[in-house]
């Protein structure tokens, strides 16, 4: 499966996952204590120009992500027009696209492998009160395998239907869907246990 | 052991794929999707806890950067978008759902499942929901409920059919309904 990591490689694809994450924590704190409009421009333009920084695809690929929230940027925005609180309703907005756009940033150049190294660290102190890290890492990796075999099989489901009938494959498709996932599931634990388990 | 951790895994890749497969996009005029009925089905077909854990393991993916949440969309922007409230809500709905029908055991059990989805998938995920849209917008509590009560009747839709769908895979594989196990 394909994760969201940019395939364009900027320096901070190098930087360790971890200073990333705390910096981006850090930002976003910052971020929602500032009441000031200026602070909030500045912020946004300076967000707006790391994104340009690498070129224009990854830009691109940055707006994309960003774009999805028009629906809640108008809303604030006619809102706060008609309310007339146009400074308090930019502030909204502008914090709103700035934080979802430096979360993106952390996204866009972090792979999963980083990612997944990162999620291992933070629960190394939770295998104290009895998490068992091995099996979270393999369950993140039996869903990275298994998300694009179940949706094949839906879609070879979904086809069978259409096969059959002249009617949109509708709900129904999903007991069937849903049994599948199950003796997947009853298969895969089997052979786990086959190769010595979770707890070797 | 392998066999709750498989489960868990499969019902998170279940969540996802309901997402991924555009043919099951279930249109009632609302454009919603089948990922919030995948979270319903993780509650009352696994349980409270293990429900809880797949829905958690999917929303782990999603903030590690895999484009799981219907749309393609994913990674931690998500996590401080206006909807992030019904991501984070997303574990608790699972838990109170897979709670219900582990403890009202005398009743058909489509009823108890669909009932539970409603209170667990509806009454709690909105709750958190719209706490995260309040908090986003900077909005009262009242004025944000009021944006997302045009996807309520798709939710009752899903609800009944987590019912039903719960009811069919208790006769089709009724070791694998490991809340009534």
């Amino acid at each position: 499966m394909i994760s969201l990591t940019s395939p364009v490689k900027t320096r901070a694809h190098r930087w360790p996952a971890g200073v990333k994450l705390g910096l981006l924590c850090a930002a976003t704190v910052i971020l929602f204590m500032q009441q000031n409009i200026a602070f909030q421009v500045a912020a946004f333009a300076g967000t707006a120009a790391i994104y340009c920084l690498p070129g224009t695809a990854f830009a691109r690929a940055g707006a994309r992500a960003v774009w999805r929230l028009w629906p809640f940027v108008v809303l604030v925005a006619v809102w706060h027009l008609i309310v007339g609180a146009g400074e308090q309703g930019a502030i909204i907005v502008l914090r709103m696209l700035t934080a979802v756009a430096l979360a993106n940033l952390v996204t866009m150049t972090t792979s999963l492998s980083q990612m997944i190294a990162a999620v291992m660290w933070l629960a190394a102190p939770l295998a104290k009160i009895g998490l068992n890290t091995r099996a979270l890492a393999l369950g993140i990796a039996l869903v990275v395998r298994f998300t694009p075999a179940l949706a094949d099989k839906g879609t070879a489901l979904t086809q069978a239907w259409a096969a059959r009938s002249p009617r949109r494959a509708s709900w129904r498709i999903i007991v069937p869907f849903a049994v599948l996932a199950i003796d997947d599931a009853e298969y895969v634990a089997e052979a786990l246990r086959a190769r010595g388990g979770t707890n070797p | 052991m392998e066999r709750n951790l498989t489960l868990i895994a499969l019902f998170a890749a279940l969540i996802a794929a309901l997402g991924l497969i555009p043919q099951l996009t279930l249109a009632f005029g609302v454009p919603i999707t089948a990922q919030s009925l995948g979270v319903m089905l993780c509650g009352t077909v696994l349980g409270a806890k293990r429900g809880a854990l797949a829905v958690l393991l999917f929303v782990l993916l999603v903030a590690i950067g895999l484009p799981l949440l219907a749309g393609g969309r994913g990674g931690l922007g998500v996590f401080v978008s206006p909807t992030a409230g019904f991501l984070i809500g997303f574990p608790f709905a699972a838990f109170i759902t897979g709670l219900i029908v582990e403890n009202w055991r005398n009743g058909p059990l489509a009823l108890v499942a669909g009932a539970a989805s409603v209170v667990g998938g509806i009454l709690v995920l909105y709750a958190f929901g719209i706490s995260g849209l309040a908090w986003a917008l900077q909005k009262p509590l009242a004025e944000a409920a009021l944006l997302v009560t045009a996807f309520i009747p798709g939710d009752l839709i899903k609800a009944v059919l987590a019912g039903v769908i719960t009811a069919a895979l208790a006769r089709a594989r009724p070791d694998s309904v490991l809340s009534r196990a």
